[in-house]
């Protein structure tokens, strides 16, 4: 992509790409911290490897004013109507990174109490493994994320565990934070 | 006289075992009988059990991987401890799978409160008479009783995930 040509002072970009380059270097993140990963994405954001120089050290901590939700830690039943409802409060367009292997996949856990793996309920742009993973991780999975924004991707897709592939959200019948939360005052 | 002993000597009919290590000692009783020691340590002077320490249950389905059967399921235990004579007791009570219910010591001690709505919520064990026996840790719409044995740890439940 080019701003300027010299020659002819012509503008030649595509209003996308300028866009994409625009969000892709002011990422508004939420930090959806629940366990230890919380530490490793502290000491990413934190002066030694300073993720203010990839555009994303300014967290927000609410879900209208962000644009890439941050979910660090293992994600508990419980927990997981939280996690859906800022997931639906953030307006689009949004990103979502899964922070360590819990929130990829249910990591070590398997058990009454947790989610196995947040894409079973949000669509999951950016996968990054490890318990925890280390700073240098965590900022290729951001540079592998604004590659992703600069095109304009979006995933859209949840994890379907009985048939092992991804389907459409909007075609699965996920679970409905509506229906959870009048279960639960009834 | 250990409270061990006193509680033996008072209840003599009610006790079915007990047991003796380094000081610690422990009762095996009737759940008939729960409320009325359980008052009894609470409000004689001697005993003075004013602490409920713990209160938790034990599922013995495959116990020793099978090879020792329990006449009864589930144990519920309560620990007792007295902070004015520093001494301590432990009570356990056999509860049937059939009918998995004992009587609520909420009365006696608050703290039994959220104890009993733990080993509800992981046992399955009723309460009779707890004020407000629902589930603690996990959420309403949850099936099954997490720590009992026959429970599949890998078991998905239908509220979390994609349902089909």
């Amino acid at each position: 992509m080019s701003f300027m040509s010299s020659a002819s002072n012509f503008f030649t970009s595509k209003m996308s790409d300028a866009l994409g380059w625009a969000r892709k270097y002011s990422i508004f993140q939420y930090p959806f911290v629940t366990a230890c990963c919380g530490m490793e994405y502290m000491s990413t954001a934190a002066g030694h490897y300073d993720v203010d120089r990839f555009g994303a050290g300014f967290p927000r901590f609410s879900p209208r004013q962000s644009d890439v939700l941050f979910v660090v830690g293992t994600i508990s039943h419980k927990m997981a109507p939280v996690l859906k409802t800022v997931y639906d409060q953030m307006c689009e367009p949004k990103w979502v990174v899964a922070f360590g292997v819990c929130t990829c996949t249910g990591g070590f856990y398997d058990n009454y109490a947790t989610v196995m793996g947040i894409d079973t309920i949000i669509p999951v742009d950016i996968y990054i493994p490890g318990c925890p993973p280390r700073p240098e991780n965590v900022i290729d999975g951001l540079m592998k994320l604004q590659e992703k924004i600069q095109k304009g991707e979006q995933s859209r897709t949840l994890y379907d565990p009985r048939t092992k592939i991804g389907r459409p959200a909007h075609l699965q019948q996920g679970y409905s934070v509506s229906q959870h939360i009048k279960e639960s005052s009834s | 006289m250990t409270p061990l002993q006193r509680v033996q000597e008072q209840f003599s009919k009610e006790v079915i075992e007990t047991h003796t290590f380094r000081g610690d000692e422990t009762l095996m009783i009737h759940p008939s009988a729960l409320k009325v020691i359980a008052k009894f340590l609470k409000e004689t002077a001697e005993l003075d059990f004013n602490f409920l320490m713990d209160l938790t249950a034990v599922d013995y389905l495959f116990f020793a991987g099978g090879r020792i059967q329990k006449e009864f399921r589930f144990e519920v235990v309560y620990h007792f401890y007295s902070l004015k004579h520093n001494h301590r007791l432990r009570i356990k009570v056999p509860v049937d799978e059939k009918s998995p219910e004992v009587d609520t010591l909420t009365d006696l001690w608050a703290s039994a409160d959220w104890y009993e709505r733990e080993v509800w919520d992981m046992f399955g064990i009723r309460f009779k008479g707890h004020p407000n026996l629902k589930r603690i840790l996990m959420y309403e719409q949850f099936q099954g009783h997490a720590l009992r044995k026959d429970y599949p740890f890998n078991k998905r439940q239908p509220l979390i995930g994609p349902k089909y």
